[in-house]
């Protein structure tokens, strides 16, 4: 296979709970201690984003994947780990040297009523990026360009003096895709892009996304929980779990042969016309806390083939047939 | 949505802000009111019969003359004159603009620190926040009045009182403009908190733009509203503390008379029954503090969408 666009090794993030350090100190038993507590978002991930792609990342409220997308953006800086850009390292470089990045690298956001700037009008929000960006257009060049992308999106470009909240939310979902447009990215992170829309506009907006790419050569990281969309959109899709990728796969492969006990039990709760009684697999418990993450397999407390070794052994990605990876003891014993 | 396009006129006139002004009486009075007297102010050197500046004009034998009305007025004195005989119609005039100077002064100048640092302590956060606002906690524990009379007291001692008159208004305007700062850096860092979490402020980033232009050009807009709000209400803080430190005697000398230092000069005569010296001025003070005050009241009821009215 060919070296892949951007390339996430070891990803961690940790957010710190416990505040400044007099806040740390706690009179326990007699003596004080210090007491230092963080939120495990992300727990060494490795994904590959390879040209041309649709990478999905699914995975339940909470596993981490938003984080991903955030980190390899640098909207957040990862506790360890490197988020690689072809070839390039990008998660540590400091001030002028991210803005090549930043304009090869683009994202969507989630909730487009918060994503356009309330006091801009669209035509200043889309102008602004390309200005900076590209100092060299003129005024004209400029206003050509954001016509030009502004039509790309469906949006009429007549529109451009209206401010963001004159304009229904799969609209403003389309502006702010033709804003992440506008500096002519080649990879765009989508964070759960349609999960704020009616679900009559959804379809449009993931067809509108879909061109883009046809025609932009464009390659996504998506974020989304929303497994119908994953099996539309996707090349690929990797599974979270607590902040772990527990399967990555083909997207045709995941779905007809899905291998780690998560994935299987989230597609089994897939909603189907054709059944009339459904086969869920009921998992135990609830998705453990992710201050104190269990030993071991992140999944062992909720999954009905967990052994000793699952208790104490972090699985590893490995890859099974064509190209899939799977972290599971079961699959790599072949108990499963 | 219609395909035309509104101008900014158009969108002003369909806004809720005009439409809650036009209906409430008492915000359009008080606008008018200030209005006019700020025009008065403005346009003082035309209105005003005498100049109180020119001591050539001023003639001691008409000091101490009673309103139009009253036994013993002078038709060309309508307000009455002052102990120094000057028209107090004039004074009153020229000192409603020392007043609304300062206190529009002093406001520009609090707006640009405490938008500065508001914006600093809100989106840097981490040790720019905890140190700008421990400053603001250290001067908010001191009385603005205090401070302003030991910095007054203390300028006025080393300058002389004669050159202390030439610089006075400056003076007024850093003491309050300097001692009021962190209710408006408060106000906006509480904005700019809310706003820094929104998506659009990450868009701008993944856009790589530079932080001054992210705080400037993307939040600062954004946390206008409850700046104008305080904004207004300070003027009106800002004219009265002006108006003490004048009663005071560490504001404007009598020589370039403001409201306050005017209630001052006649406030000797009170007892005498030259009451017309203090109490003229003392009317106009109130009722431009009082309208100022009356739409700020307004505003913060239009700008807060919580407080809607029924």
């Amino acid at each position: 296979m060919t070296s892949p666009l951007v390339d996430i090794r070891g990803l961690e993030k940790r957010f710190d709970l416990s505040g400044s350090l007099l806040e740390q100190i706690t009179f326990k038993n007699g003596r004080f201690q210090r007491r230092q507590e963080a939120v495990h978002a992300i727990n060494g991930v490795d994904l590959q984003v390879y040209k041309g792609e649709a990478l999905c990342v699914v995975g339940e409220s909470g596993c981490g994947k938003s984080t991903v997308a955030r980190t390899v953006m640098g909207l957040l800086s990862p506790s360890a780990g490197e988020v690689h850009y072809d070839g390039q390292r990008i998660d540590d470089l400091k001030g002028q040297q991210v803005l090549p990045y930043r304009r090869k690298m683009q994202m969507i956001f989630q909730n487009p009523y918060a994503s356009l700037n309330p006091r801009m009008t669209i035509q200043q929000t889309l102008e602004e990026p390309i200005h900076f960006h590209r100092p060299e257009l003129s005024r004209n060049e400029v206003r050509s360009k954001v016509r030009e992308v502004m039509e790309s999106v469906g949006i009429d470009a007549d529109w451009g003096s209206r401010f963001g909240h004159e304009f229904s939310g799969g609209q403003r979902q389309r502006i702010a895709i033709a804003r992440a447009l506008a500096v002519d990215p080649e990879f765009i992170v989508a964070d759960e892009p349609i999960s704020a829309l009616d679900v009559s506009i959804q379809a449009q907006v993931l067809n509108l996304l879909m061109d883009a790419q046809e025609t932009r050569n464009l390659t996504y990281l998506f974020i989304t929980h929303d497994l119908a969309v994953v099996e539309h959109f996707g090349t690929r899709v990797a599974v979270m779990y607590l902040g772990r990728v527990c399967e990555l796969a083909q997207t045709a492969t995941l779905f007809s042969e899905p291998r780690h006990p998560y994935t299987q039990a989230l597609l089994s709760a897939i909603p189907r016309l054709e059944d009339d009684r459904p086969n869920y697999i009921r998992l135990q418990g609830e998705v453990p806390t992710p201050v104190n993450l269990p030993s071991g397999c992140v999944f062992h407390g909720r999954c009905p083939y967990a052994n000793e070794r699952c208790r104490q052994e972090i699985p590893r990605l490995i890859a099974t047939d064509g190209g899939n990876q799977v972290a599971c003891h079961a699959v790599e014993e072949g108990r499963l | 949505m219609t395909t035309a396009t509104l101008s900014r006129w158009d969108r002003f006139r369909e806004s809720f802000l005009w439409y809650s002004f036009k209906r409430d009486k008492v915000a359009i009075a008080s606008f008018v009111v200030l209005v006019l007297m700020v025009l008065a102010a403005i346009f003082a050197p035309l209105l005003a019969p005498t100049n109180p500046y020119d001591l050539a004009q001023i003639n001691i034998m008409n000091s101490e003359l009673p309103p139009v009305g009253m036994q013993g007025a002078d038709p060309a004195f309508p307000l009455g004159t002052d102990a120094q005989g000057r028209d107090m119609l004039s004074t009153i005039l020229y000192g409603t603009r020392v007043s609304l100077l300062i206190g529009f002064g002093a406001v520009v100048l609090q707006a640009a620190l405490g938008i500065l640092f508001g914006l600093l302590a809100g989106y840097l956060g981490g040790r720019v926040d905890s140190i700008l606002m421990r400053i603001a906690d250290v001067q908010l524990s001191f009385s603005t009045l205090m401070v302003a009379i030991i910095v007054g007291a203390v300028f006025k001692a080393s300058f002389g009182n004669l050159m202390f008159g030439e610089i006075a208004i400056y003076m007024l305007i850093f003491i309050i403009g300097v001692a009021e700062w962190p209710q408006i850096a408060r106000t906006v860092r509480a904005s700019v908190l809310a706003e820094k979490k929104k998506e659009y402020v990450d868009a701008a980033k993944v856009m790589g733009f530079r932080t001054n232009r992210i705080m400037f050009r993307h939040i600062l807009p954004n946390t206008l509203s409850p700046i104008f709000v305080i904004a207004t209400v300070q003027i009106a803080n800002a004219i009265i503390s002006e108006a003490a430190l004048s009663f005071l005697g560490l504001g404007m000398p009598e020589t370039q008379p403001s409201l306050g230092s005017l209630i001052k000069s006649g406030f000797d005569y009170i007892q005498s029954g030259s009451w017309w010296i203090t109490l003229i001025p003392g009317l106009v003070l109130v009722v431009l503090v009082l309208v100022i005050n009356l739409l700020g009241d307004w505003l913060r009821d239009v700008m807060n969408p919580r407080l809607y009215k029924g």
